[in-house]
């Protein structure tokens, strides 16, 4: 079973105090490892979340509600969040259905943001409405996940998220000028997963499309080594399907229809 | 260890747990779950279910206010404790459940009280149900551990 992420796994005590403020629950935060942001108001769907992301190694913040969200991210009032230089935060996984504030507005506020609208935005909904998935899309969402979340999909994140830290802001790291004559050839898959810097290439952050457009292009430079899945995501972005499940699970960019 | 006793615990769970999915208490979801579990967190699945039932309580008594009033219903209200009690279940893999909230909320969208009524009774007989089986599931495994065994991963589908 994997490694969970270097943290130690949430104890009765943690889990319950997660749950119980429903406000921020937040990990101390570690420039290699990746953070991930998640966004629900459901305490159950929270709880699972955070396991299923630490269980892939991820260092995770939870929060019960857009307006947290953006509360943690520093963009809920107009001055830039004097934090800021220390949040780093690679990805966001919201729910679409929440009370106050949706996924989908939280997306548009975070796309509307000069900090946050690198930092790929993945939206959950139980309920597979093409209009909503389309619209999400459309607006920016790296990815949309259909509830309950099982570990092949956050798995397949995963391994998105190591191509698409270099297009994160919130990314510090420094890139070596050298960095383009790295092989592109994967690396052999080893059973940890967390990043390990010193085993691997440098990062590469990306300076021509700095935009939220999909994150597969065809040169990929890996920072870490992939998953054990044997999902190969390079050239292919159409559904990938790592279950028997309905073919229909989620949507990437640039493939709204169903295929 | 008294490996026959482990094994016969082991073999004890392991039926316990097809027939509740064949009975279809559980579904794929919850096997998921228990993937989520290992030596670092072996109660994951339990303290998940927990609060899985807590919220159902709690949704529940909610539920049941909004349907006191005959000429007074909140519909609204109702459908949103409907939508996060077929959320959560859903999260977890209590499929009984679930499936009952779908009728629910058919009930909620055409505003049929009676048929709210009905649901609500059957949602509660389930997840009370449920709560007493996935107990003993437990304490199956609690045994296992006690004489020395390990849990076995049970394949679903």
């Amino acid at each position: 079973m994997a490694r969970d992420g270097g943290v130690s796994c949430l104890r009765r005590s943690e889990m319950m105090s997660v749950g119980g403020i429903g406000g921020i629950e937040s990990a101390p935060l570690d420039l290699d490892e990746v953070h991930v942001l998640a966004v629900d108001d459901s305490l159950v769907d929270r709880i699972v979340i955070e396991r299923l992301l630490r269980i892939t190694s991820c260092k995770v913040t939870a929060v019960d509600s857009g307006w947290r969200a953006l509360e943690f991210l520093g963009l809920d009032n107009e001055k830039a969040s004097a934090e800021f230089d220390r949040l780093k935060v690679d990805l966001i996984i919201t729910d679409y259905c929440m009370p106050g504030m949706t996924g989908y507005e939280l997306l548009k506020k975070i796309k509307e943001s000069s900090n946050f609208r690198e930092v790929p935005v993945v939206i959950m909904s139980s309920e597979n409405v093409l209009t909503r998935i389309d619209r999400c899309l459309e607006e920016g969402a790296q990815d949309f996940l259909l509830k309950p979340v099982k570990l092949a999909d956050v798995k397949r994140l995963r391994s998105h998220l190591t191509k698409d830290v270099k297009l994160s802001n919130g990314n510090k790291r420094k890139l070596p000028e050298d960095s383009n004559s790295v092989n592109s050839s994967l690396p052999p898959p080893s059973p940890p997963l967390t990043i390990s810097p010193e085993s691997s290439p440098p990062l590469t952050v990306s300076t021509e499309s700095s935009d939220s457009s999909p994150p597969l292009s065809p040169v990929e430079i890996f920072s870490t080594s992939p998953l054990s899945s044997p999902i190969d995501d390079e050239d292919d972005d159409v559904l990938t399907s790592s279950s028997e499940e309905s073919p229909i699970r989620r949507q990437k960019m640039r493939s709204p229809g169903l295929d | 260890m008294n490996t026959t006793v482990v094994a016969q615990l082991q073999r004890q769970f392991q039926d316990y747990i097809v027939s509740l999915y064949q009975q279809g208490f559980l579904d794929s979801q919850f096997s998921e779950l228990r993937k989520l579990q290992d030596e670092g967190s072996p109660d994951f699945v339990s303290e998940v279910v927990s609060l899985f039932f807590d919220d159902c309580s709690k949704l529940i008594n909610t539920m049941s206010r909004s349907l006191e009033q005959p000429d007074n219903v909140d519909f609204k209200q109702l459908d949103s404790g409907v939508h996060q009690l077929k959320g959560s279940s859903s999260s977890v893999g209590a499929r009984r459940v679930k499936n009952v909230c779908i009728s629910f909320k058919e009930c909620c969208d055409v505003q049929n009280r009676e048929g709210c009524l009905r649901c609500l009774q059957q949602v509660d007989y389930e997840y009370k149900m449920l709560k007493t089986k996935l107990q003993d599931l437990f304490n199956l495994e609690q045994q296992i551990l006690q004489a020395g065994g390990t849990i076995p991963q049970v394949d679903i589908n």
